[in-house]
């Protein structure tokens, strides 16, 4: 997936991968974070 | 002061409350912005008071079935009853009617009133079994925090805990006048507009267990703040503060019919129908009562990230290796055990079986198990989730009495109760929390 110059909703999970690991992970593909949140299901 | 601390007892407890799920935040919400008789599926959607005692999960949960035994008991376990027992060697399951007559009882206020009136006022309506049984009053006209439906959750907290609190006293024989010490674990908000959540609902559930001697205060931290307070009695112990302290939390009745959509969507019952409440009596150790590990005390740190690896990296294996263990030597983890035919009908899967994998794959990163045998790895180390969804509840402590017994017979060697919370839900930080502790059969 090219994620380069994209604009990503990333959206976590407590138990799962939360938020801000998914956005440290996509800022280094190059796109940028335009909404952040970890929610938790339980 | 013996610089030690044991867990003499536990007790969990369960409050059916069918009535009171449209007052949870979820079905209350939605139930608010419904046009197309929401409530009357809801209605249907509900079970018995014996549907929910033939429930396998809470016979686990009281004591009458073995978690493992779960994994032969055959899906859907709504769908498969068990015998329906009230009462079991950890605990015991009541029902509406013994709880609204405890809240009335516990109510020192007069404003939940079982007289057969509807509310009025701003007030709700309390009903049970299709009738009005009553209602539920806020105590200010113009403060959210004495509003009637967080005055209605304050209530059921503190009953539930003192439910919890009461059986551990009468099945241990601890005489309540003893109690020196209460620490509340729950996540209600108990306060008035000046300081929501200034809380120590731990002393009114102590006063309301006839603990007359004691005092308290409440450990905050979302659904690990058992684990945090279990250290925190087990330090107040070990230190000499005092003699014995009693970790306490009632149920969250916000999280009632959390997942209720998904429920319906699959034509299962609503199963988020009944309250929890525990209580812990920690002491010294003495009695063959297992120990707490106050050198492998298992945290997560503020820099530590919130990457799972990361998380578990600080309450599993960190503490692990100061006493020279790896993670294979933990005879059997407790970590969320939410019961998986609730979260997994709304998409949220089976949490306790994550949470096991990932430990398991820290153990295959680390060397320590070989890749084929991880998926074994929850078998021979987890346990099937078995709590209802309330919260700080279902974070391990469903496991402890159990974990104690297996202690005590010689059944396993160690446990590890292992509990996340979710601070990042209140938007003060983006950071989640995280807290562990070994226990050990006793010395003495």
């Amino acid at each position: 997936m090219k994620l380069d110059g994209k604009k990503v909703i990333a959206l976590g999970e407590r138990d799962g991968v939360s938020g801000p690991a998914i956005a440290e992970c996509v800022r280094s593909a190059g796109a940028e974070v335009v909404f952040l949140e970890t929610e938790c299901f339980v | 002061m013996t610089g030690r601390a044991a867990v003499h007892s536990c007790s969990l407890v369960l409050a059916h409350a069918p009535d009171l799920v449209r007052h949870g935040s979820k079905p209350a919400r939605e139930l608010a912005a419904d046009a197309d008789g929401l409530l009357a599926s809801l209605t249907k959607a509900l079970r018995s008071y014996d549907d929910a005692l033939g429930y396998a999960p809470h016979q686990a949960l009281i004591g009458n079935l073995r978690p493992e035994a779960l994994r032969d008991v055959e899906r859907p376990w709504w769908g498969h009853q068990t015998e329906p027992r009230a009462d079991g060697p950890f605990g015991v399951i009541v029902d509406e009617v013994e709880l609204y007559r405890r809240m009335e009882a516990a109510d020192s206020f007069g404003l939940f009133k079982l007289d057969g009136s509807p509310a009025v006022d701003g007030g709700l309506t309390i009903e049970q079994a299709g009738r009005i049984a009553g209602s539920m009053a806020g105590a200010h006209d113009l403060d959210e925090s004495l509003s009637a439906p967080v005055l209605l959750e304050n209530l059921a907290c503190k009953v539930t805990g003192a439910l919890a609190l009461e059986r551990l006293l009468r099945t241990t024989g601890f005489p309540p006048e003893d109690v020196p010490y209460v620490i509340g674990s729950g996540e209600e908000a108990v306060g008035d507009r000046y300081q929501r959540g200034g809380g120590n609902l731990a002393k009114a559930i102590a006063e309301q267990a006839g603990c007359v001697n004691a005092s308290g205060s409440d450990v905050k931290a979302f659904c690990c703040g058992p684990v945090h307070a279990l250290v925190v009695a087990a330090s107040l112990v070990a230190a000499g503060v005092y003699p014995n302290v009693v970790v306490v939390a009632g149920g969250s009745l916000a999280k009632l019919g959390m997942k209720f959509a998904g429920a319906l969507r699959h034509g299962a019952p609503v199963l988020e129908d009944v309250l929890a409440g525990f209580a812990i009596l920690v002491g010294p150790p003495g009695d063959g009562a297992p120990e707490l590990r106050l050198d492998a005390i298992g945290r997560h740190r503020v820099g530590s990230g919130s990457a799972q690896q990361a998380v578990l990296e600080d309450l599993v294996v960190e503490p692990l290796e100061r006493l020279g263990r790896g993670i294979l030597d933990v005879d059997r983890y407790a970590t969320e055990l939410h019961d998986p035919e609730i979260t997994e009908p709304a998409g949220a899967g089976n949490v306790p079986s994550r949470n096991y994998r990932l430990i398991g794959a820290l153990a295959v990163r680390r060397g320590e198990l070989p890749r084929d045998e991880l998926d074994g790895f929850e078998r021979t180390h987890g346990l099937p989730g078995f709590s209802p969804t309330q919260g700080h509840v279902a974070s391990a402590v469903p496991w402890l009495p159990h974990g104690l017994t297996a202690l005590r017979t010689g059944e396993i060697g160690s446990t590890m109760l292992l509990a996340k919370g979710s601070l990042f839900l209140g938007r003060m930080t983006e950071l989640a929390d995280g807290m562990s502790i070994l226990l050990e059969p006793g010395k003495e």
